[in-house]
């Protein structure tokens, strides 16, 4: 084990998946929820042309899926800093 | 220069640059055949790992279905991107900081057991041998459109290129030869989509142009039209589809956790050096991913309206046949674009419905297939845009059936062979063993490639519902539970192959007519049923590890250690 002690392996483990769950959240949100859940509620609004509904199954859930996937790996690289397990 | 000499040339250019690639990276060790030597950079991984990624189904097939599915063709855009973002979050870190070659080795490890490993390699091969016969098709239509070669030819051209960077160089070739394909691919996605925005919208960015308003004065947005002349024409609305909620949720998810189970795209994250690069590197794969997939759905309604306007004539009542533009007669000769003059007014006509049905007004059936690859000749671009897309076409098919081969031949040489048969054997034997698996797996791949079997669609369904109910909860269990068993995840395994491969079967082979909603459980396709499979394996293997042993401490001690970062080393063997 690399960290210092049980304790730090634990809090940096229960960051992990506090991040992980945040991230799949907002995951979940715009695919399954705005893109297919949601899609006609959304569909009577207006954006840029767009269906809204339509958009985010088309378009506006990949864009967030690259902002999730950028988050996490800038997000944890921070943590493995903080907690010294960095390279 | 016509088209062909173009064509040749380009098409020609690109495999004379993954030959010199495969000659420069030749691999001396089984470290560099399986894992390029683990010193990928990140940047180069990412594109690499997106051209695996993107096989000919994405480049060939993925916008022509949306072109003709609308608002249900999402379900692939979402279902494929969302699972990289699983694949990324909740697997790949770990699997890198695991350290060994293959999806089937973590398995067999984290699970203890020979029986588990060799479900995986089952499971491996099955899935990349569907997953190449894809391939195979994609080849050759490109090469039978375009060079105008039989599709035989074709496929051997095909096989001989992979043959050299595979065989050769095993993934060190393979990665290198894949940043080259997707600067290729990229460009020949990007160059007829900006041609079609601007020609149509105005827009440069196809991405903002599929929404905005037609050039031509009418004032009309895009997608409107579409709308318009999707329900005058019998079909569901294009930006609404005709699937229903819970079976577009359905095979969204099993899209999703088949793609974050695919073993040819986890090996990939085996190629970066540290745990902390893998996560860049995957961030850095799905933007190159994103830019081709949020082109598609704007070039599938640019070719739509294109497609429709061509056949129909602008006012809608169909255009002569004796003055059809010559795409329709080049495709017509491959088989994939077939005209029926039902009414005999020497006059084509497009609508919903079949052309052999006397009952519809639907006259020309047109195979999805094409729509990328005709577009650039229904909008009339350049000569060189139609060579360029031909080149892209075969440089997704060629990196992704790479990426697959070099999964089967590891499968075979290190988890068959080296881990369960033959322990003892060095590691230049192992690495001719892996060489003589890619060459026989080349080889099988290409009688698929010509005799492709008549169920290649069907089986796709396959692949993805297999990867989702079998590898996908195994390896997240693997990782996030200390208490997760060999009884129990052998268990989940199976059960969850045999519920979705019982399913897929019955509807696709035993029984096709009862194929429809009515029949299906919950409503749920078998496209989607993988999903539901994916509920069982979780479901047994936690019923089925609460009554079992409790699982080894040094299996605690690894999973304690995949969950740290630090020291991933390079990937080792072992």
């Amino acid at each position: 084990m690399a960290f210092k002690n049980n304790e730090q392996a634990k809090a940096y483990w229960s960051e992990n998946l506090s991040l992980m769950f945040k991230l799949l959240a907002i995951w979940f949100l715009v695919s399954f929820g705005f893109g297919i859940l949601l899609v006609d509620v959304l569909n009577e609004i207006r954006f840029f042309g767009f269906k809204l509904g339509f958009w985010f199954s088309q378009q506006g859930a990949i864009y967030t899926f690259v902002a999730l996937i950028i988050v996490y790996a800038m997000k944890m690289n921070a943590l493995d800093k903080k907690y010294g397990v960095d390279e | 220069m016509d088209v062909q000499t173009l064509t040749f040339l380009i098409v020609g250019l690109s495999f004379a640059l993954y030959i010199g690639i495969a000659v420069w990276a030749r691999a001396g060790s089984t470290k560099e055949f399986y894992v390029a030597g683990g010193g990928v950079p990140p940047l180069a991984n990412g594109m690499a790992t997106a051209a695996d990624w993107m096989s000919a189904a994405s480049f060939i097939s993925m916008a022509g279905i949306i072109s003709f599915a609308g608002y249900d063709g999402g379900v692939y855009l979402m279902g494929w991107t969302g699972g990289y973002v699983l694949l990324a979050l909740c697997l790949a870190p770990y699997l890198r900081k695991f350290g060994k070659f293959t999806v089937p080795d973590f398995i067999g490890d984290r699970y203890y057991s020979q029986t588990a490993r060799t479900v995986a390699v089952i499971c491996a091969i099955f899935i990349c041998f569907t997953y190449i016969a894809g391939q195979m098709r994609g080849v050759g239509v490109v090469f039978s459109r375009f060079l105008e070669v039989e599709i035989e030819t074709g496929v051997y051209i095909g096989m001989v290129i992979v043959f050299f960077y595979a065989v050769l160089g095993g993934m060190k070739g393979i990665t290198y030869t894949q940043v080259a394909q997707y600067c290729i691919l990229v460009f020949a996605y990007l160059v007829p989509a900006v041609f079609l925005s601007l020609m149509m919208t105005g827009h440069v960015l196809p991405q903002t142009g599929f929404g905005a308003t037609l050039a031509d004065g009418s004032g009309m947005h895009l997608l409107d039209k579409l709308d318009g002349l999707s329900t005058e024409l019998g079909f569901a609305q294009y930006t609404e589809g005709s699937k229903s909620m819970i079976d577009v949720f359905a095979i969204t998810g099993a899209l999703m956790v088949g793609t974050a189970g695919l073993p040819h795209v986890i090996v990939r994250f085996f190629t970066v050096p540290k745990v902390k690069d893998t996560r860049i590197s995957a961030a850095w794969t799905l933007i190159f991913i994103a830019i081709v997939y949020t082109t598609a759905p704007a070039l599938a309604s640019f070719a739509r309206v294109n497609m429709v306007d061509t056949i129909n004539g602008k006012e809608g009542s169909g255009t002569a046949y004796a003055e059809a533009p010559s795409w329709i007669k080049n495709w017509e000769k491959t088989g994939l674009i077939t005209f029926n003059d039902k009414n005999g007014d020497g006059k084509m006509f497009y609508s919903a419905g079949k052309i052999s049905d006397p009952a519809s007004k639907n006259e020309v059936k047109i195979d999805r297939d094409i729509i990328v690859l005709a577009t650039p000749e229904i909008a009339d671009l350049p000569a060189w845009v139609i060579a360029l897309v031909a080149a892209g076409g075969i440089a997704a098919a060629l990196s992704t059936t790479a990426g697959l081969l070099l999964v089967i031949s590891t499968s075979v040489s290190h988890d068959l062979l080296k881990r369960t048969l033959k322990p003892d054997i060095s590691d230049k034997q192992e690495l001719r063993a892996a060489r003589l698996a890619a060459v026989v797996a080349i080889t099988i791949s290409a009688y698929f490639g010509i005799n492709p079997p008549g169920f290649v669609a069907s089986v796709v369904a396959f692949a993805f519902g297999l990867a989702a109910s079998s590898f996908f909860p195994a390896i997240i269990m693997g990782i996030f539970s200390k208490t997760m068993n060999k009884e129990g995840a052998i268990a989940g395994m199976i059960s969850g192959i045999l519920f979705t491969i019982g399913y897929i079967v019955y509807f696709k082979f035993i029984s096709p007519d009862l194929n429809s909603a009515e029949n299906w459980l919950f409503g749920i396709s078998p496209e989607g049923i993988g999903l539901i499979g994916m509920l069982v394996n979780f479901v047994v293997a936690v019923a089925v590890q609460k009554v079992t042993k409790e699982i080894p401490k040094d299996v605690i001690d690894m999973v304690e250690s995949i969950r740290s970062p630090k020291g991933s080393g390079e990937a080792h063997a072992h």
